[in-house]
């Protein structure tokens, strides 16, 4: 009688405390659920319609925006424009962050006053940014193409020949996402085991020859990380975009068109709610097998 | 390490680069109290011979910069405090309890972390729609409201740093569940709570496409937005522009500068970005 009143008090407790749990989620649980979660599988749903948001019918097309995507040449640009920013900006950003790093992490005078500014861009918001690097880049008044003129080239046509205005954006995002892989690089370094390092001195190894055979191969996971999560981030690029290219005839990223942009257009210009919806889908897609390769890489690098 | 002209070769390839980061910050402060006379001179001065305010003047004559600024602030504000109650709680109890459905909620909740909002803007734009929360400061708030980081990171501390002792202790004083986490774990995960305060406080300042989306009159703008659609307008103005960059990026940068031992840690962390 004693026991079974002892383990209703007990289960009473725990019943107590299960629902101080349930309260306490209940509040960011209700907030995941209908901002993110339900806007993710409404995305998927959407892009199996056909809908202008302002007509009451919504016919079901099944695979037909996905159809049509594959055929438009807006769409076409924008993922070839993307992928081209992603591959040079990931790369130019990964090297020069590691070059960086490499004698930050081994500690040099100063050390704190180069890690914030190299930090610096990556924090600060992008649009004034991209403000300060459109008059950089200016045809006529630019900083850079005086500078390329100290060295007899130029001018570039930064901001209206499109070629051009794509390396403006890489130039500037590379800029910007330098600091935070120099970071990751920094924390990546530091993890090698100073043994390592001592029996390449004693071997001899030294400089380039210690950098390949020793740090480079200790490194490679923290290196593949950093691009998985950089490409991420770059496949998602629009602000810089935006304004950077922008200012002929008013229309924002006539000149590079970009993934994020095409589906901002066809959803916020044209109201083309569905086909916006399949060409996130798309991009969905894309985030989806990076993370997965992330996950790869992770779980090899703990084994 | 050796030194010598290899030291001194590392310490020049540092300072280079370091101009070339610093560069563009100090051209724009440069430039925004240039006199138009100096702004299209060149070769471009560096600095301005004859320094000028009148920049900051015409921005805001020409577009509602405070009215950005204050529409701004509370977004940052406002976005900051939820998150941190919700990264808090949930952070809690998943650090220090078990109960039924545990690991399932928290795979959900950290699961969609990786997905950008820009893949589920469009419908969750049309739930603004439908609750009329369009040109409101609910709609700009509302993907802004939790952190899926935020949940992360106190989660870490509270399993890993906060002892289960402390919360034995306060049972027996008689503490109920909801007062030990108020007054026991709080406390004690306050630069925790910094950590995540400031990358919630950085995302709402710096968000760019979804009030972009969401506020449809001038009055509504956030600084990213005001200054983005101001700097097209005025394009003959740079002056005028760069004032108002300026304006908009001082904020963010100072929070940094106070705060930036708590960032670059949370970075290392956890890959965050």
């Amino acid at each position: 009688m004693g026991h079974a009143a002892a383990l209703m008090r007990v289960s009473r407790a725990l019943m107590a405390r299960y629902a101080f749990c349930y309260l306490m989620l209940a509040l960011p649980t209700a907030l995941f659920v209908v901002f993110r979660i339900i806007p993710i599988a409404r995305t998927l749903q959407l892009s199996t319609l056909n809908w202008d948001l302002i007509s009451p019918a919504k016919p079901f097309v099944g695979l037909g925006n996905f159809r049509e995507l594959l055929l438009d040449p807006n769409f076409q640009l924008a993922l070839s424009n993307t992928t081209i920013f992603a591959a040079v900006t990931v790369t130019a950003s990964v090297v020069l962050a590691l070059l960086v790093a490499l004698p930050l992490a081994r500690g040099v005078r100063l050390e704190g006053l180069y890690q914030l500014l190299y930090f610096l861009p990556f924090v600060a918001p992008t649009v004034p940014e991209a403000v300060a690097w459109k008059w950089i880049c200016d045809t006529r008044y630019g900083v850079l193409n005086y500078l390329l003129s100290l060295v007899g080239l130029g001018p570039v046509s930064w901001l209206t020949e499109p070629r051009a205005t794509l390396w403006a954006v890489i130039i500037m995002s590379v800029w910007k996402t330098l600091g935070y892989n120099m970071i990751l690089f920094i924390v990546g370094l530091r993890a090698i085991p100073a043994e390592y390092t001592e029996a390449a001195l004693i071997d001899g190894a030294a400089g380039w020859r210690h950098f390949r055979s020793i740090t480079l191969p200790l490194l490679m996971p923290t290196v593949l990380l950093i691009t998985v999560i950089s490409t991420i981030a770059a496949y998602n690029v629009f602000t810089q975009v935006y304004v950077l290219a922008s200012d002929i005839q008013g229309s924002p990223a006539g000149l590079v068109r970009v993934l994020i942009y095409d589906i901002f257009e066809n959803a916020f210009r044209f109201y083309r709610m569905g086909y916006a919806s399949a060409e996130a889908t798309v991009f969905f897609v894309i985030v989806l097998g990076l993370t997965l390769i992330q996950f790869r890489v992770l779980r090899s690098q703990t084994e | 390490m050796r030194g010598g002209p290899r030291l001194l070769f590392i310490h020049a390839f540092l300072a280079a680069w370091a101009i070339v980061m610093v560069f563009p910050f100090v051209w724009m402060l440069s430039t925004s109290v240039k006199p138009a006379t100096e702004i299209i001179q060149f070769p471009p001065p560096l600095l301005p011979h004859v320094p000028t305010f009148a920049n900051y003047m015409r921005a805001f004559q020409a577009a509602p910069f405070g009215r950005f600024l204050v529409n701004s602030l509370i977004v940052t504000f406002v976005s900051t405090m939820v998150v941190l109650v919700t990264s808090s709680m949930a952070g809690y109890v998943f650090g220090k309890y078990r109960f039924p459905g545990r690991t399932v909620i928290f795979l959900i909740l950290l699961a969609t972390a990786i997905l950008p909002l820009e893949t589920y803007m469009v419908p969750l734009y049309l739930t603004m729609r439908d609750w009329r929360w369009i040109n409101t400061y609910q709609g700009l708030l509302a993907p802004y409201l939790m952190m899926s980081f935020g949940v992360f990171i106190m989660r870490q501390y509270f399993q890993s740093t906060f002892p289960d002792d402390l919360m034995d202790a306060a049972r027996i004083d008689g503490a109920s569940e909801w007062r030990i986490f108020t007054h026991v774990a709080v406390p004690t995960a306050l630069s925790a709570m910094a950590a995540v305060g400031i990358f919630a406080a950085i995302q709402a300042w710096t968000a760019f496409i979804w009030p972009l989306i969401i506020a449809s009159t001038q009055n509504m703008y956030t600084t990213e937005v005001g200054l983005a659609v101001f700097q097209k307008r005025y394009t003959a103005d740079y002056g005028a522009i760069t004032a108002g960059a300026i304006v908009s990026i001082l904020p963010v940068t100072a929070i940094f500068l106070f705060f930036r031992r708590y960032i670059t840690q949370g970075i290392a962390f956890t890959g965050f970005r």
